[in-house]
């Protein structure tokens, strides 16, 4: 009696076991959905930080878009020439080098330029502040909360003594986290040849942009004068414009400048490194 | 403490709604001071915002000689209401000058000849059986009249009923909820024939048969002062509230005052009631009685801060730090100051005090910066104190987190978009966590999502 439901148990529980197993062995083979093998390939070589600067949802998007042809090799902002041209030749195609873009903060008022009316105490986030007005007598300029610090997948910026971000250029990608982030658009994404920026986003009259901060574009002119291209630097809205592509990329027209808000340059020597070690030395 | 307040809530019997909170109201710093009118301005800054809606067309150009009175904004859309000089004199700039809102609004700066123009009672009696419900609802538009308790809604777009509605009953909101706040309960005091006749106006307007006035249990004074007003009419009722934060909100009021729930994303008139400040109705009794557009109000300037807090009757568009100068200036031993437009609650923190003061201005609070909570934010320990006192019944603390991560999506199905900004989560959470602004947040956030 005993054995014999030992044995009927096994032989049932075994044969629904193999049926089960032959179902799945041709489910298998029958639905099997083929997926192109180079899209592995793609994903070890992209860097995986789904950083959206590419303009897919992320890196598997991207590699598929790659795949069929959606987007050009040199799509991932993050990665660099290097990796384009890796995916390139697993595309089986040709790439030029790319110029890398930058992400440049274009207000230099921090703490000691610009006048603060009011001190904020409210939720440490930029665009909080900025419904309330956060503070700051120039209503166009950085608040210096931090947003498009926190914003940053590629620990590429820091906030510096006086109260504005930086970025690091040996770690920034270009991928636009930040410019997004900023509630002011203080943030704009430049090509690294371009040099000559004007750091001022204040659209009052000069008189008034003077009296909130220090630094303030006051749309005088002298830049649009001295610039050795035509029309390289323009007026427009109280401020002076750049056009990067046309203007001379010397420092002509930041020479006369009456409150020094044209510079020729970018800050290159801040890495993530020195700024690391300055806020080091700063606690120590 | 609890109980006594359970135990005057049961012998008085008072209606009120779910929840809520219970701040102090330091209302006696001004309560009994007569509304005293404000120094002339020598010159104003009026922006063309001062409504909910878009901004004014400006009908003025620097250098114009404007009156008194003279529309110098009209509304172009449906939702607008007009504005006004404020004083006579000469128009000395236009461009976008600082707002109490936080933001900078196209505003027309008008230096002042120093001439005051005296309003004269109309001719003639005016009649309210005369008036046509159109002829009312034109001239309050014309005349620039705005919801008078801060949130400044066009008055006549809420007398203006979309088809197929109804209203049966006009709720006047007298209950000032918001702490340090007294100039809804010195109208209703001197003149409460104006608010009687303001509501009487509104409610041949709308079509309602049917007045209330709603006053917290804490304006005894005022409560009498009205019913005397209406001496006996049997369509008018003055009914007590309890004394409870936000009891001024329009939808607990209307909970309270008549029992109906406004539902989600529904407004007032759907359950039949239009709601509006007392200030609303004595301005609107101005417009007929004085032909006087809406160019000056009653201000509260209270505060601990404040040398001598007052009820003052100020143009609009003179600057805080001129109505705060003639109440005797912040007391020179406050070295830190938070100023606020409006009350403690709800009011918007400002950063300047060269803004002026508006149409929704009811007060202006002053504080001294060291009775306000130094930001020191914990994490959330989940008591829970926040979703007990949430008079919408939604859960602030879960809000906040979204509106702080700018999770749109999920802050709308968490009902995020139905919070009334009253700010009873942050003033009761123990780890001073500023949901609210965390909130706004979020709501800023779902605003800015493209429509699909």
């Amino acid at each position: 009696m005993g054995a014999g439901i030992l044995i009927s148990s096994v032989v049932s529980m075994g044969g629904i076991g193999a049926v089960l197993a032959a179902f799945i062995a041709v489910a298998d083979k029958k639905l099997s959905v083929k997926e192109d093998p180079r899209i592995e390939k793609l994903m070890d070589i992209l860097p995986n930080t789904n950083c959206g600067g590419c303009g897919f949802a992320g890196c598997r998007s991207l590699a598929e878009a790659l795949l069929k042809g959606k987007a050009p090799p040199t799509s991932c902002v993050a990665a660099g020439d290097a990796t384009a041209r890796k995916l390139a030749s697993i595309l089986g195609v040709s790439v030029t080098a790319q110029k890398r873009n930058i992400a440049v903060v274009l207000c230099h008022g921090g703490t000691a330029e610009a006048r603060r009316t009011a001190e904020y105490r409210g939720a440490v986030d930029c665009t909080a502040a900025d419904l309330t007005g956060g503070g700051k007598a120039c209503t166009f300029g950085c608040l210096g909360y931090g947003e498009c610090v926190a914003a940053c997948d590629f620990g590429a910026m820091g906030m510096n003594d006086n109260g504005l971000p930086v970025v690091f250029h040996d770690k920034c990608v270009g991928c636009g986290a930040c410019v997004k982030a900023c509630p002011r658009n203080i943030i704009e994404l430049h090509s690294e040849d371009h040099k000559l920026f004007v750091y001022c986003r204040n659209k009052e009259k000069g008189a008034k942009a003077r009296k909130v901060c220090t630094v303030a574009c006051i749309a005088c002119g002298l830049c649009v004068k001295d610039c050795t291209v035509e029309g390289g630097i323009a007026l427009k809205d109280n401020l002076a414009v750049v056009d990067n592509e046309l203007a001379a990329q010397n420092d002509e027209a930041t020479k006369r400048c009456p409150t020094k808000c044209i510079h020729y340059g970018l800050e290159e020597n801040i890495t993530r490194g020195s700024y690391l070690a300055s806020k080091l030395k700063k606690i120590s | 403490m609890i109980q006594t307040q359970r135990h005057i809530k049961k012998t008085m019997n008072l209606k009120t709604f779910d929840k809520g909170v219970h701040p102090s109201d330091h209302k006696e710093l001004t309560a009994n001071k007569a509304v005293r009118t404000a120094a002339l301005p020598k010159t104003v800054i009026i922006p063309l915002l001062q409504h909910i809606g878009p901004p004014c067309q400006c009908l003025v150009k620097k250098g114009d000689i404007v009156t008194e009175g003279q529309m110098i904004g009209e509304g172009t859309s449906f939702i607008s209401a007009p504005v006004h000089a404020s004083i006579s004199g000469k128009v000395k700039d236009i461009d976008a000058y600082p707002h109490p809102s936080g933001r900078k609004i196209p505003s027309v700066v008008i230096e002042g000849d120093g001439e005051t123009r005296e309003w004269k009672a109309v001719k003639g009696k005016v009649n309210l059986d005369n008036l046509a419900p159109d002829e009312i609802r034109q001239k309050v538009r014309d005349y620039g009249i705005v919801g008078m308790g801060g949130a400044a809604f066009p008055t006549s777009v809420k007398l203006t009923l979309p088809k197929g509605k109804t209203i049966d009953t006009v709720i006047l909101n007298g209950c000032e909820c918001e702490p340090y706040l007294t100039s809804d309960y010195r109208i209703m005091l001197e003149s409460p024939e104006k608010v009687v006749w303001g509501l009487r106006a509104l409610m041949k307007t709308s079509g309602a048969s049917r007045g209330i006035i709603g006053i917290e249990e804490n304006k005894l004074e005022a409560v009498h002062a009205i019913r005397e007003a209406i001496s006996g009419a049997l369509d008018l009722e003055v009914m007590v509230l309890e004394t409870k934060y936000p009891q001024g909100a329009e939808k607990m009021l209307i909970q309270a005052a008549i029992g109906r729930k406004v539902p989600t994303g529904a407004l007032p008139l759907d359950v039949g009631v239009l709601v509006n400040n007392v200030g609303t109705a004595a301005a609107v009794y101005d417009v007929f009685f004085y032909d006087k557009p809406l160019i000056e109000r009653i201000v509260t300037l209270s505060g601990d801060a404040l040398e001598s807090p007052d009820n003052l009757l100020v143009r609009v568009g003179t600057t805080f730090e001129d109505v705060i100068n003639q109440c005797g200036g912040i007391k020179s031993e406050c070295r830190e100051v938070e100023v606020l437009n409006g009350g403690p609650m709800m009011g918007i923190t400002q950063s300047m005090l060269s803004v002026p003061v508006i149409k929704g201005t009811s007060g202006i609070t002053v504080l001294e910066a060291s009775d306000i909570k130094k930001k020191s934010v914990e994490p959330c320990i989940r008591c829970a104190s926040c979703v007990n006192v949430c008079p919408m019944g939604l859960m602030p603390y879960r809000l906040g987190d979204l509106g702080l991560m700018a999770r749109a999506d999920d802050f709308t199905s968490w009902s995020g978009m139905n919070c009334i900004e009253c700010g009873c989560c942050s003033y009761v959470c123990p780890s001073r966590r500023p949901l609210l602004q965390w909130i706004r947040l979020g709501k800023l956030r779902v605003r800015q999502q493209p429509k699909q």
